[in-house]
């Protein structure tokens, strides 16, 4: 990885920086990989929409197989899918994953020009919703349904705070307090500035390779048991970004598993394993609340009950089942490509031992999950 | 009246403010905003769609607000007031639909309340719908 931060420098420069360290700890040279894959960002410009052209070129023309994708905040996932799916094909026997960003201080925005036909660019022109406008629906939802506190989120980042001051990769590594989080300003009612993730500078990478390929070349691995990227079931009853309306559920009743829970459910269907296994989880904390959200739907325990495992320290550093030892994005802030490759760069670490005074002891199955907008969900398993 | 956008909603002086949804002729199924062509529904190939108005009211799935003012292409107003948001799930059709609320804070709003639909202006003077204190 590359430290994470606000630093002001080209996307370029973190993922090649990523890229390079990836490569290192693999014991590997740049010539050696045989397919190079970029998950795109939209904020930088036409090298940013052919990322793994630009990261390719920055580290030396060497006739690899490039490709490049975008899936939002899922685009890292599908940029290893895309990998993945190559090496399990026999087309390709060591592959490159690479994602960074640079991003502006503040909220996201769409992308200019005047463009009535998109959704994203609609949702800020028509209703002035911000990310954190979506977050703070799920989260003004969660209180009402199951009596989630301030104090509850702010316990999250709490936790997460004190993870990613012992990540030297995190951006935020000072410790906080549950007064500070509930004295920070309101962002978007029930959430705070301290409940939602910053955005900022970041990249990660790491090398995929096949079975024989890492026996042979590797230097300590682990396996990608599963890379599930699914779409939401009809009809969607969960208000998702950037949508203005759920589907309606008046002709056809609401899937039993709502887009969440469907994300991980393939990834432990498709790994062989389940909720019991595992060892630890990176989830999408885009918000406190949404970590509370997304424990339910890893299906570390019923809805409405994440509280409670919150509160008994079960998925804090030493618990259980960590959730987010890395710091999760309340201590990273977000790098959109870069965030899926960064969650799979925690497993590896974790599962591998070397996560230092955030190690899971005996970490054996980690599960990292995120959801992208327009209906692209993700969730990768990996096992020692 | 100039519109924010043009074929998602309507105002009539006899009915009021209606979200215009378009319902498939074959499974029933509803959509906001709407979607001329094909059904959402996966498992019906249909293609015709009719337009129609949605109900007035709903119930509040979840709110917020915009504390602070949305970037562009938001125009926000100068003085900023602080946008409400509610999420509001409509009687009879099943869907959840996001808008502004009018004359309403984030904390005179609960969820489960009952709000009926209005609308108002942007603040460069287009209309957009909103939900508003039902009568």
């Amino acid at each position: 990885m590359h430290p994470w931060g606000k630093w002001g420098r080209p996307f370029l420069e973190y993922g090649v920086a990523a890229a390079r360290a990836a490569l290192r700890d693999a014991g590997l040279e740049w010539t050696d990989v045989q397919y190079v894959v970029g998950a795109d960002t939209i904020r930088n410009g036409y090298p940013g929409f052919v990322s793994g052209a630009s990261y390719a070129r920055e580290l030396g023309w060497s006739g690899a197989r490039v490709a490049s994708c975008y899936a939002a905040c899922a685009s890292g996932a599908q940029a290893l899918d895309i990998a993945r799916a190559r090496i399990l094909a026999g087309l390709c026997d060591v592959a490159l994953v690479i994602g960074a960003d640079a991003t502006p201080k503040g909220f996201f925005k769409p992308v200019g020009g005047d463009r009535p036909d998109d959704p994203d660019w609609l949702r800020f022109r028509l209703l002035g919703a911000t990310n954190p406008a979506y977050f703070a629906l799920y989260a003004r939802r969660r209180m009402a349904l199951y009596g989630s506190t301030s104090a509850d989120f702010a316990a999250v980042k709490v936790k997460n705070a004190l993870a990613g001051s012992l990540n030297p990769m995190a951006r935020y590594r000072k410790p906080v307090t549950a007064e500070e989080v509930l004295a920070s300003p309101m962002v978007a009612d029930p959430l705070r500035l301290m409940d939602i993730c910053a955005t900022s500078d970041g990249g990660a990478a790491v090398v995929l390779a096949s079975e024989e390929y890492a026996r042979r070349r590797g230097t300590g691995f682990v396996r990608l048991a599963a890379v599930s990227t699914v779409t939401p079931l009809f009809p969607n009853t969960v208000l998702e970004l950037p949508d203005f309306a759920t589907d309606s559920c008046a002709a056809v009743p609401a899937p039993e598993r709502p887009f969440r829970a469907a994300i991980t459910h393939a990834a432990y269907e498709e790994a062989g394993v389940g909720p019991d296994d595992l060892s630890l989880a990176e989830v999408y904390d885009l918000s406190t609340a949404l970590e509370l959200d997304w424990m339910e739907d890893l299906g570390l325990c019923p809805p409405g009950e994440a509280e409670k495992l919150l509160r008994d320290g079960r998925t804090a550093l030493g618990g259980r089942v960590p959730v987010n030892p890395s710091g999760g994005l309340a201590s990273f802030g977000e790098a959109i490509p870069a965030q899926a490759i960064a969650q799979l760069v925690e497993l590896a670490t974790q599962l591998r031992g070397r996560a230092g005074a955030r190690q899971t002891a005996n970490a054996r199955v980690g599960l990292a999950a995120n959801q992208g907008l327009f209906g692209h969900g993700s969730a990768i398993i990996a096992t020692v | 009246m100039t519109y924010a956008i043009d074929g998602w909603f309507a105002i009539s002086p006899e009915d009021g403010v209606h979200l215009l949804g378009t319902s498939c002729t074959a499974c029933g199924t509803i959509t906001f905003p709407p979607r001329p062509g094909s059904c959402p529904n996966p498992r019906c190939a249909s293609t015709d769609t009719q337009v129609r108005p949605l109900p007035r009211r709903g119930r509040v799935w979840s709110y917020t607000n915009a504390c602070y003012p949305p970037p562009a292409p938001y125009v926000a107003a100068d003085p900023y007031v602080p946008v409400t948001l509610a999420a509001v799930e409509l009687d009879e059709v099943g869907i959840v639909v996001l808008g502004q609320v009018k004359g309403l804070t984030a904390d005179q709003l609960q969820v489960g309340m009952e709000l009926e639909l209005t609308s108002g202006p942007l603040a460069d003077g287009p209309l957009v719908w909103m939900w508003g204190r039902a009568s």
